[in-house]
């Protein structure tokens, strides 16, 4: 088969992603600005072979796609700000009951009903710490609807090889926009499946894990498996009273994805050879600064772009590297320093700036660029 | 003389290595759990695509306990979450096991929605009148005046007769029982079972702990002789007459047995067609 060329919004671009990867389930919920992406399934999963369904509300659909994957489907939802709100509950259900799935917000202007149709970013840390409890997740930004199509694939594929709930933290701008976007031909796409027992059933355990991760063995397959919210223990027993059994299931659900994180990185650099400031954006508003990062360069500004792909886990040691190399770091995002947060954290306060937006609206690149050029002259 | 360890005819139904459970002496729910292995062993479905779905609560820990492919979920959501175990493999049974605070209050939208859709599982819910795993609390079901420890005072909400919700809600397979009628309770259970589309059972259980203490019950063997006292059987009547009152009546019975196409069915016959 050969490479095909679309016309695709970043939306339209997700749901075609998620298909190629293997999603068979989705369930959701109309919200603005995702709502494409919930009509886009409603079409195209049945010509594939899988189940949509519209849920009555967030907190059934995120259920919803826990039972697939459990049935054996790889599943999906897509909601907006409020919607991902209401997921959250079972988002921590997902993760500590280590249920593949992917959560696509297209995130707009909060808080609250904020501004529906508009752009927003300010979902990032709700994306880290929604749920209660300590737990990692993993969330990918794309700023264009190619990498929409290429990262809602990939965040089946880390479901699948991490058992955790991947968040595909898009934008409206991006969602919305359309642009062409190559499908690759089949063979030259990589598709990830979750581990399956090996073992027998008697001698399965099915929260044991030899490398973090353990084999998932689905309904109807003959295991007997129970699953739970509860702390429980690797036969997947309920412990909820002895901290030891806590202690091990916690650390492990952090550590699969914490010791992972250099693998799971995935950071464009722009311009960033001989960088003395680096801007560091994602989403719609890396394509703001990527502009005018170019515009600087012009004008001479040692100036270059960190464009974070995989937002979480957050990549703490590349930015600590970095710290020695360059002088000033520029956050722009379109929210009121949520990115900024965990940049300080490793580069330090007085090396770290921020340019922000409360939503509504994407940054000009003159206005990025006057930022570079303020902070290049030391104000 | 040693006394030689037999198994019990249930066991292969029971996670063995999970007994004793965490339920009070004179909880309804032994009993529930007991008449649903029964109607197991005597209905044909194969075990190994028999999924149980539990929320959170004392009833929701019905699926630790059965030795199948079993999810303890959040509280209120193990409906939705069985309906995307359904639907992403047909073949599964599923049954979800859960209390009145758990499907009619927090998950009370997900429970008519699921009987609206007519998706193809059995709901079981064990009706014990409060929330007894949290101390005794006030719930959907309390009948009014009775105490809970969130109304001292007495209960001044009007409760849901859930046979009623479900019945207008769209379930194709509605009854009632207390947990004192364990020989008409499997054969219902095994009826829902059987039946195609989204069956309904509800359990009247005893909970001497947290609600019949408060309520001049304070043993399940009490509760019990008031049921057998004020249980009345009438067998297709409109549920909306089956409300329950302190120190009335509680109507029991099947209410509804209907056909209807599944939301399963149409979804794999739309399958079907797209692919054409």
């Amino acid at each position: 088969m050969k490479k095909q060329i679309k016309f695709y919004s970043g939306n339209i671009a997700a749901a075609e992603g998620a298909l190629v990867a293997g999603c068979r389930f989705f369930a959701g919920y109309p919200i603005t600005p995702s709502s494409e992406i919930a009509e886009h399934m409603a079409l195209r999963l049945p010509q594939v072979g899988g189940v949509f369904i519209q849920m009555e509300d967030e907190l059934a659909s995120m259920a919803a796609i826990l039972g697939a994957s459990w049935g054996g489907a790889k599943s999906m939802t897509a909601t907006s700000g409020p919607g991902f709100s209401l997921m959250q509950e079972n988002i921590g259900l997902g993760a500590m009951t280590e249920t593949p799935c992917v959560v696509i917000n297209v995130q707009r202007a909060g808080p609250s009903t904020g501004m529906p149709t508009l752009v927003g970013q300010a979902d990032v840390m709700q994306a880290r710490w929604g749920s209660h409890g300590d737990y990692e997740i993993i969330a990918l930004s794309p700023f264009s609807p190619q990498e929409c199509f290429d990262l809602t694939i990939k965040a089946f594929n880390l479901a699948e090889e991490y058992r955790v709930p991947v968040i595909v933290l898009m934008d409206e701008s991006v969602g919305h926009m359309f642009e062409k976007v190559v499908i690759p031909p089949k063979d030259k796409i990589k598709i990830v499946e979750r581990k399956k027992p090996t073992v027998p059933p008697e001698k399965y355990m099915p929260y044991k894990a030899e490398d973090f991760v353990p084999e998932m063995a689905c309904a109807g397959e003959g295991y007997n498996v129970h699953v739970t919210g509860l702390t429980h223990d690797e036969k997947g027993y309920p412990q909820a009273t002895d901290p030891e059994v806590q202690d091990r299931l916690v650390r492990r659900l952090c550590d699969k994805i914490r010791k992972n994180e250099k693998k799971l990185r995935d950071i464009e650099e722009y311009e960033m050879d001989d960088a003395e400031i680096a801007i560091v954006s994602f989403g719609i508003s890396a394509r703001s600064s990527k502009a005018a990062v170019r515009f600087a360069r012009q004008h001479g500004y040692k100036v270059g772009l960190i464009r974070l792909k995989t937002i979480w886990p957050f990549p703490d040691e590349y930015f600590e590297k970095l710290a020695d190399e360059i002088k000033k770091f520029v956050v722009v995002e379109i929210n009121y320093g949520q990115i900024k947060l965990e940049v300080e954290r490793n580069v330090g306060r007085e090396k770290t700036h921020l340019l922000p937006k409360m939503g509504g609206e994407i940054h000009k690149p003159e206005e990025i660029y006057r930022k570079i050029k303020e902070v290049y002259n030391g104000n | 003389m040693e006394i030689e360890a037999k198994s019990h005819p249930l066991d292969r139904y029971l996670r063995a290595d999970r007994i004793p459970h965490i339920w009070c002496p004179g909880c309804g729910l032994g009993t529930v759990l007991n008449c649903f292995l029964h109607a197991l062993e005597e209905t044909d479905i194969d075990l190994k695509n028999l999924a149980v779905v539990s929320g959170i609560g004392c009833t929701g820990r019905v699926a630790g306990y059965i030795n199948v492919d079993s999810y303890h979920t959040t509280h209120g959501r193990a409906v939705p979450f069985a309906t995307g175990l359904k639907l992403a493999n047909p073949k599964l049974k599923v049954v979800v096991f859960s209390g009145d605070g758990d499907l009619f209050a927090i998950g009370g939208n997900h429970f008519i929605h699921a009987a609206r859709r007519n998706i193809d599982m059995t709901v079981i819910c064990v009706n014990n009148y409060n929330y007894g795993m949290t101390g005794g609390q006030l719930g959907p079901t309390t009948p009014l005046e009775a105490r809970a420890t969130t109304a001292p005072y007495g209960n001044i909400e009007h409760p849901f007769n859930l046979c009623h919700v479900a019945a207008a809600s769209g379930a194709v397979y509605v009854a009632r029982w207390t947990s004192l009628h364990v020989r008409r309770l499997k054969e219902s259970m095994k009826e829902a079972l059987n039946k195609k589309g989204f069956s309904f059972v509800e359990i009247i259980a005893p909970c001497p702990t947290a609600f019949g203490r408060r309520n001049k019950e304070p043993t399940g063997l009490e509760t019990l002789k008031y049921y057998k006292e004020h249980s009345v059987i009438k067998h297709g009547i409109d549920p909306a007459e089956a409300d329950i009152e302190m120190g009335g009546d509680i109507v029991v019975g099947k209410f509804v047995d209907i056909e209807k196409p599944t939301f399963d069915e149409a979804v794999h016959e739309l399958i079907k067609k797209a692919r054409k």
